[in-house]
């Protein structure tokens, strides 16, 4: 049996999502600033900033940093629920992930920190954490 | 979207449904599954190899730098879900092997629209 902690089960799943989306965002943050950096300097940072966001998010669920994660997360949702009511649903240049609640990513940025947090509340009531 | 793309999906939808009666009946994947990964991830390189060479002819209005970023970008997918998913033999490790097969045509989807602006 495993134990219960922020990479096992469930989170196992949910660390590889986070992956997943701190490549994307970071790899797109990366073209846009590299390749049209003057149209939208700070939308490009922004969209970069939240590449740094996921990467951190993977980084302390796989590596058991509760807190980190927690903080990390919360960002995150603020993000998405800040940039989501700002942007245009009409716009078809899409700065980051986040624009328009995540719409381009099939609403998943929007679910993810909510599954996030939810994940932290379910194991950190069953165990105690390490750090 | 390319015929290589659709014989993609194509594998990458039965590997998927596979995977979750795999999950369903708590089973680990095997060799079928991990050999038709490695195939899956053969065509991306084959798809890597044809979009550069593409690019070789007339793209008019193709964002290049987010097309090639798409293409490698892709190459990561599947053996990074490997690694994380095998360091975990349960369900979930064959979950995340799930979600890196479908993120596959996802991906189809954006280079294709990438390429027919």
């Amino acid at each position: 049996m495993t134990e219960l902690s922020t990479r096992h089960g469930l989170g196992r799943i949910l660390v590889f999502v986070y992956g997943v989306f701190a490549l994307s965002a970071t790899a797109r943050a990366l073209v846009q600033l590299a390749t049209q950096a003057s149209t939208a300097p700070v939308a490009y940072t922004l969209s970069l900033f939240s590449g740094i966001v996921y990467i951190v998010a993977t980084w302390a669920l796989a590596t058991e940093r509760r807190r980190v994660a927690l903080v990390t997360i919360c960002v995150e949702l603020t993000g998405v629920l800040v940039i989501g009511t700002l942007s245009h649903p009409d716009d078809l240049d899409r700065a980051s992930v986040w624009s328009d609640y995540g719409n381009g990513y099939g609403f998943v940025p929007l679910v993810l920190p909510l599954l996030g947090l939810w994940w932290l509340w379910r194991i950190g009531r069953s165990t105690r954490p390490t750090d | 979207m390319t015929s290589l793309q659709i014989a993609l999906t194509a594998l990458a939808v039965v590997v998927a449904l596979w995977l979750v009666v795999l999950i369903a009946r708590d089973r680990q994947p095997d060799d079928w599954v991990y050999g038709s990964l490695a195939l899956l991830e053969l065509g991306l390189v084959v798809q890597l190899v044809i979009g550069l060479v593409r690019l070789g002819g007339e793209h008019e209005g193709v964002n290049v730098a987010a097309y090639v970023g798409y293409l490698v970008g892709s190459l990561v997918i599947l053996p990074a879900g490997f690694v994380w998913s095998v360091g975990e033999r349960t369900r979930a490790g064959t979950g995340v092997l799930l979600v890196a097969v479908a993120v596959i045509p996802v991906l189809f989807l954006r280079i294709h629209q990438l390429w027919s602006v």
